[in-house]
């Protein structure tokens, strides 16, 4: 995941050529790079329980299913933060200029409130395409759409961030939003889940 | 078992429909700013607000489904979320034409409507390649039952971040003072509004309806099948053998 969020960002200098980014560019390549390389942790999220017959023992153990819904979220997460741990540092140093450090302290809790959201929609989208018969083709269809909000809280968030100048308002105004969709859809996932291992 | 009703209901939609058509082009006046154009309103409005109210309903029935676990519902849901995909193309297409003649472009992004109603209705693109992927008919049902409710639950969260994050500039007829429509006009629209949910809920029993007789034949089907098998060979063909059983079968 983190090695193809850097290599996006190769693709993007070349793309767009520009040997800098900033405003709200910078905050679209950012988000859609990060969205992009979550697919890819999502994919592989349910497949290897799936192939190995794991989810049957999962569901022998005397276990409550939200808690496989929670562990499995909390891994994605995991994986989202090691992800980021890469990927905004490359970020910084590849593509935004001279003065790649101030933006990090405010990144901080837009990343970690987008993340829980991304971690509940991801999980259960990955179990929701894990039965289907075009696994790899579903997850990207099905999460891409549902991450809208995100991609618009955090580009609309960080795009200050990147330019200088920070009105603090506007950041609270998209905590708050992200905030919302992480509670609906860790509420939402939490209900539904049990249905999707029942057998 | 769907079809009680129905042909009552397919009549009051027709007749709503052309009623609501005769008061667009004869009853309306043309409004002052866009004239003829305006009018569009009465078919892109009305179905973009049934085809959302659609996709919850569907979200709705899919709550019933997995509380009840009764497959009826699972098929209702789908019918509803089905149709609301069909008329959903047809909001982007009106609304685009309506775009392209008020403000000279087929796409317009600074406008929140219509940018919400593409992010749902691509999410929904995906019901039916979901749902037909599960093979298992069972899982199949609890499935799609499940993305129907994350997906109704995320229309209106989708419509708060969009709306949010763009100007103002969709043409607001139905705001919080009641809208500056005339009377007339509110008229129209409304009975525009009734004769299109109508027309949806018309074609939504006519679908069921179809779906039931069709699944009925089929196990007239297998049951006619089985009978054929279990006869002893050289037993005289009954009447129903002029239906072509599978000769690979014996």
């Amino acid at each position: 995941m983190a090695l193809f969020s850097v290599t996006v960002f190769v693709l993007f200098h070349f793309g767009l050529q520009r040997n800098s980014l900033e405003g709200d560019l910078a905050a679209g390549v950012f988000w859609v790079t990060l969205l992009l390389a979550t697919v890819l942790g999502v994919n592989r999220l349910f497949v290897v329980e799936r192939e190995q017959g794991g989810i049957d023992g999962m569901l022998l153990a005397p276990i409550d299913r939200t808690a496989v819904f929670l562990a499995k979220a909390a891994a994605l997460f995991l994986y989202l933060l090691l992800l980021e741990l890469i990927a905004v540092p490359a970020f910084d140093i590849l593509l935004l200029g001279p003065d790649p450090y101030k933006p990090l302290p405010a990144l901080i809790p837009l990343l970690l409130l987008a993340n829980v959201g991304v971690a509940a929609v991801g999980a259960l989208v990955s179990a929701l395409a894990v039965e289907t018969r075009a696994r790899d083709l579903m997850v990207p269809l099905l999460l891409l759409p549902l991450l809208v909000p995100v991609v618009i809280a955090g580009a609309e968030g960080t795009s200050p961030l990147f330019t200088g100048s920070q009105s603090p308002h506007e950041l609270g105004k998209w905590l708050g939003l992200l905030g919302l969709y992480d509670m609906v859809f860790l509420l939402l996932s939490i209900a539904v889940f049990d249905f999707l291992l029942e057998d | 078992m769907y079809s009680k009703g129905l042909k009552p209901l397919s009549i009051a939609s027709l007749a709503t429909l052309a009623l609501a058509l005769g008061l667009v082009f004869f009853y309306a006046p043309n409004d002052a700013d866009q004239g003829f154009l305006q009018k569009i309103f009465y078919i892109h409005v009305p179905i973009a607000i049934v085809s959302l109210c659609g996709f919850v309903a569907g979200g709705l029935m899919a709550i019933q489904y997995l509380r009840t676990n009764d497959r009826s519902w699972d098929m209702r849901s789908y019918v509803a979320i089905h149709l609301s995909i069909v008329l959903g193309l047809g909001v982007l297409i009106t609304g685009s034409i309506w775009a392209r003649g008020s403000w000279g472009h087929w796409w317009v992004w600074d406008e929140p409507t219509l940018v919400s109603f593409l992010i749902v209705f691509l999410l929904y693109c995906c019901y039916q390649p979901l749902r037909f992927s599960i093979e298992d008919p069972e899982r199949q049902a609890r499935y799609a039952a499940v993305f129907a409710i994350a997906a109704g639950a995320f229309v209106p969260i989708n419509f708060i971040a969009v709306r949010m994050s763009q100007s103002f500039s969709h043409p607001r007829v139905l705001s919080a003072t009641g809208g500056s429509m005339p009377g007339s006009m509110r008229l129209t629209f409304l009975i525009s509004l009734l004769g299109f949910t109508l027309l949806f809920v018309t074609l939504w029993k006519l679908e069921l309806t179809s779906k039931h007789a069709s699944m009925q034949l089929k196990r007239l089907k297998k049951r006619l099948e089985l009978d054929l098998e279990e006869r002893p060979a050289g037993a005289p063909a009954p009447p129903v053998s002029t239906v072509p059983a599978q000769p690979s079968r014996d």
